[in-house]
């Protein structure tokens, strides 16, 4: 019987929950380094032992841990990321000049097929890979390159890279998001990008459609149809069908369009799930009632998903990275809050309940399913 | 032998118990002290000075003989007793955050 294995990374350590196919029982492992931030923790397709995982601290810095044996031990490898060439300035929150410092890994991306092979998004922003199971860093500094740099600016939560999509039916192909400049792709596996922002509107910046300074939230991809994207944007859910070439909105009927997670359902790819937040300056759910919102035509018409969640005095928060699928026949749906719950749907987000309700604030989920 | 005391987040990352102890020529300085122990323990090289600049971050405090010693320049002999093994260097996380 298949398992699922959930790769949780919290404000205070990391924890591994594991299940059988009928995802009911869980067992919890961790916390993995315990007291650091991890801001995420990902399984490698092409060796689903092979896990990597931010780990880092205001004090001590950036640590990359990775495992051989499915989150059981871990190991720290290389840590070094160092920007190529003189890095420049960016944007400032009031608009002068900054330089770019490196903070934090804050997404990590194993290749599609080799192991050994995994990309970096780090704040201040920038792409990183290593071809060595993470001991060694270099940038691909063309996005950083691109020219359009100097305007990037930080959002409230830092000048992140926080979203790496790769194309499953072309190698040269990745997509990455940004907070505050935007989203971007590279045809050429990293070389040269372009930004990928038209059809986006941001009334927080002085121009509205500007091809950078959009506050792009997270992307997600089917991977059967990698020309077809969703975004969460700060404000506005959003749909492109051109590999981001441009986007139209499809917040529809939506009782919020801010929020952070976007996710697309393992079998159906025109079913996508958000999770609607009051607004940026009340990051929590509108009426204190926690629900996750299923559109089942790829946007506009979207439904409440309430059976299991809390409907009334609900405060928490949903990030970026803490909405993630299984790939079993009855699709399964996880999400994490910053009030320490994991919930998890096992019928595509029907009904709900949760693995655990009491960890540190949660950073990012996903999952692996297993044979 | 020079004694180091590690902060418990960078002794369990380290996978040391109780005080770290490094053969260091002379002179001993936090400099001499700190390329020992990273030899000894490379996942250490990044969280307690930047890799590039070599500067202490910003959060970690160096004590010994009851000094803060962290503002001294890196090549400065630290106190005999720390030289002699009779102190110990202690490296710390300052108070900050919740």
């Amino acid at each position: 019987m298949s398992k699922v294995r959930v790769l949780v990374g919290t404000r205070k350590g990391a924890f591994v929950l594991t299940s059988d196919g009928k995802r009911d029982k869980w067992s919890v492992s961790g916390p993995h380094f315990a007291g650091w931030e991890i801001y995420h923790v990902k399984g490698s397709p092409a060796d689903p032992n092979r896990l990597y995982a931010s780990q880092s601290s205001g004090w001590f810095g950036q640590v990359i841990q990775r495992s051989n044996d499915g989150g059981l031990t871990w190991e720290p490898v290389g840590n070094k990321f160092a920007y190529d060439g003189v890095p420049g300035t960016h944007q400032w929150y009031d608009g002068t000049p900054h330089p770019w410092e490196f903070k934090r890994v804050w997404h990590l991306e194993p290749s599609l097929t080799d192991p050994e092979t995994i990309y970096a998004g780090v704040e201040d922003a920038a792409f990183f890979r290593s071809t060595d199971g993470g001991k060694n860093w270099e940038e691909l500094s063309g996005l950083r390159g691109h020219g359009s740099g100097p305007k990037w600016q930080p959002g409230a939560g830092g000048m992140c890279l926080h979203t790496i999509i790769l194309d499953p039916s072309d190698p040269r192909r990745i997509f990455i998001a940004i907070s505050a400049a935007g989203a971007f792709r590279t045809d050429d596996a990293g070389k040269t990008w372009k930004p990928i922002n038209q059809g986006l509107r941001s009334a927080q910046i002085p121009d509205p459609t500007a091809e950078v300074g959009h506050c792009v939230h997270h992307i997600a991809m089917h991977p059967s149809r990698p020309g077809v994207l969703f975004m969460q944007k700060h404000w506005d859910v959003m749909r492109s069908d051109n590999a981001g070439d441009s986007w139209t909105e499809v917040s529809g009927n939506l009782p919020t369009d801010f929020g952070f997670a976007i996710d697309v359902h393992a079998h159906e790819p025109e079913t996508i799930y958000v999770v609607p937040i009051k607004s940026d300056g009340e990051h929590f759910p509108p009426e204190g009632k926690l629900r996750v919102y299923r559109s089942r035509s790829g946007g506009n018409e979207w439904e409440a998903l309430t059976k299991g969640l809390p409907q009334q005095d609900c405060y928490v928060n949903v990030l970026r990275d803490a909405m993630a699928v299984d790939s079993l026949d009855k699709c399964g749906v996880y999400f994490g809050t910053t009030g320490g719950q994991v919930y998890a749907s096992a019928d595509s987000g029907d009904s709900w309940a949760p693995i655990v309700r009491d960890l540190p604030a949660v950073l990012s989920v996903e999952v692996q399913t297993l044979p | 032998m020079i004694r180091v005391i590690l902060p418990p987040h960078l002794r369990t990352l380290a996978q040391v118990r109780g005080d770290v102890e490094l053969e260091v020529g002379r002179p001993v300085t936090q400099r001499s002290v700190l390329d020992a122990l990273e030899v000894r323990y490379p996942m250490l090289r990044g969280t307690i000075r930047d890799h590039y600049t070599q500067q202490r971050r910003p959060f970690l405090r160096f004590f010994a003989c009851e000094e803060d010693l962290s503002h001294e320049s890196p090549d400065a002999p630290l106190p005999d007793a720390v030289a002699s093994g009779a102190e110990p260097l202690i490296i710390l996380g300052a108070i900050a955050g919740g």
